[in-house]
Formats: structure tokens, sequence, C-alpha cells
């Protein structure tokens, strides 16, 4: 039990995930930017990155606190568009469940989409991995994630307004995910999981923010599985 | 303007709310085995939940106003392509990335 395997695969982890720099900064940088305009000070930005760190949850609550829609509203909305999480967080058990729970702990602050499923991906491909060389990688592909998401809030807010207009920023989330995702379908199972996924997410796109994604994301790991099992069934 | 004391309830709610959701069966479930049939099932997590949560951005941009966006949707298909393609995913979103620039300069 050295330390250089779980060192490496630090270094590891901070490689794979150095490209999301160029999309986290810009996406933290706009959570900035849109925070000041709604009249956050400096303290409650950042306090808001750094206590609840949930892109998509954080412009939720604060559009619809900006929209008098009350507390509650927003606290429920933003909440219910953290949901997904549960799920990534279970489907880390296998992998790094039996990890000390002050490292779990922490992996739980550090939940967030990309490092979850570049660190999935690293875990579904390499099985000689250990716990600890997983945890390793995890505070890997988490690092440039979380210390961008801090910084460019900050830039962001000390910039104001003088992000240049016509940057195609929206679509920076998109284009990751999706970059993301793609490498993972690697099997007529994935495949329908993935299609079960879209078509319910558009069907169900008319539900309280985040339900939808939760009850869709429910029956597409089913659609998976099943199709998992039946071409199993056919050997 | 935001009502001060509305606006902290929020950050310390969803703070506290979101590390819950997050540390749920990571913290509560720790190293007791999963029956097969639910680890059959979260093995599917990333790709039943993720593709959700693009395609109402990719459908309906909200720069666009909700309408359907030629270079957006190219690019998007493009990423998909190439990230199936090369299994690589900074092949996947420079070349998504390229594609969105390029058709955004070309027609706008």
């Amino acid at each position: 039990m050295s330390e250089t395997p779980a060192r490496s695969s630090y270094v590891r982890g901070l490689l794979d995930s150095a490209p999301f720099i160029l999309v986290v900064a810009p996406f933290a940088m706009l959570f900035g930017v849109v925070a000041t305009g709604a009249g956050l000070d400096l303290i409650a930005a950042m306090s808001m990155s750094v206590i609840v760190i949930a892109g998509a949850a954080q412009f939720t609550a604060l559009q619809l606190l900006a929209d008098n829609s009350g507390a509650l509203a927003a606290l429920a909305a933003s909440l219910a568009v953290n949901l997904r999480s549960a799920m990534y967080s279970a489907s880390l058990v296998p992998y790094i469940g039996r990890a000390p729970l002050w490292q779990r702990a922490l992996i739980s602050y550090a939940l967030f989409d990309q490092n979850y499923a570049l660190a999935l991906q690293k875990y579904e491909t390499d099985a000689t991995m250990t716990v600890a060389q997983r945890v390793a990688y995890y505070a890997g592909v988490t690092t440039p994630v979380i210390s961008c998401w801090y910084a460019f809030t900050l830039v962001g807010i000390l910039a104001g307004n003088q992000i240049p207009e016509g940057l195609p920023l929206d679509f920076a989330v998109p284009i990751t995910f999706l970059a993301l995702v793609a490498p993972m379908v690697k099997t007529w199972a994935h495949a329908a999981a993935a299609g079960t996924s879209v078509v319910l997410a558009l069907a169900l796109h008319g539900m309280p923010s985040g339900t939808g994604i939760l009850v869709g994301g429910v029956v597409a790991m089913a659609a998976g599985a099943a199709v998992e099992t039946w071409r199993e069934g056919r050997k | 303007m935001i009502d001060t004391g509305d606006l902290w309830i929020v950050i310390l709610g969803l703070g506290l709310g979101t590390y819950l959701i997050r540390f749920s069966f990571l913290g509560i479930i720790g190293d007791r085995e999963l029956p097969p049939l639910v680890l059959r099932l979260l093995r599917y997590t990333p790709v039943a939940v993720i593709p959700g949560l693009i395609a109402p951005m990719l459908i309906w941009p909200e720069t666009t106003g909700g309408t359907v966006d030629t270079p957006r949707l190219a690019a998007a298909a493009v990423t998909v392509i190439v990230g199936f393609a090369t299994r690589n995913f900074v092949a996947a979103m420079v070349a998504g990335a390229a594609t969105l620039f390029a058709l955004l300069a070309l027609i706008g």
C-alpha cells in the first residue's frame, strides 16, 4: 500500500477533467453576472456558489426569487432540479461505498454532472482500480471543476456586464453533456436508456422543473436494464 | 429587488437540501451489498438522466426564444457522432464547439 498509485490516479483525474475548465468557467462567470444583475452582493452571490455548488439549481432559484415567487417556491423548484443527484449518489455506491465516511461525505459535496460522469466512465472501463484509487481519481476530476466554479463566479461578479454579447454560452452546457454521454453509449441497452430518456424528457417537459427528469430517468434506467436482460436471454 | 431574508433562506435551504440529496445513498448505504437488479438499473444512470437533461435545451433553446436553431442542432449532432465514433470526450467537445462557431459565423 504505497502512496504512488493513489497519487497517479489523482493526476490522471486532473488531466482527464482539465477540458472542463473551458465550459465551467463561462458558466460560473454567467452565474456571477446574473446574480449581480439580480441585486445579490458579493457575499451572497459567492455564498450561493460555495454552499449550493449546483449551477442549474442556482439559476433556477435566482430566477424564481427575481420573479417574486417566494422563498418556498424557489426552494422547492431548485431542489427538484437537483433530485437527479440522488440517482448519481446511488450509482457510485458499488464503486466507492467502501471508502471511509469522511471521504464519501466530501465526494457528496462534489457530486456534479461532469466530474461524476467522467469518474463513472473510468470506474466502468478500468476494473482493476482499488477503492482508494477511485477516490483519488474522483478528487482529481473534481479539482478543476470546483476551483473554476469558485474563481469564475467571482470573476463574473467583479466583471459585471463586461462579458461580450453574442458568445453562444447557452450552448456550452449541452455540448459538454453530449460529449460526455455519447462515448458511454456502448450497447443496445445504453441506446434504449438514452432514447427513452430523451422521449420522456420532452413528453414530460410540462411537469414542475426537475421532476420530469426524475420520472423519465427512472423509466429510462428500467428500459436499459430490460434490454440488457432480454439480450442476455437470447444468447 | 429580491428580499434579503428570502434570499438567505433559499441559499442555506438549497445548500443543505442539495447536500442531503447528494449524500443520500452514498452516505447511508455505504458498504452494504446492493441487490443485483438494483445494480443492473444503476448501471444506466448517466445515459438515462443526461440525455433527458439536454433534449429540451436542444429542441427549445432559450436564447433563440424557444425555436429550433440549425447551428445548435448541427453542433449537437456533430458532438454525438464524434463522441460515439471516437469514444473521446475532448474530441467530441472540440468538434461540437467548432461546428457551432463555424455555422454561427456563416449563417448567424
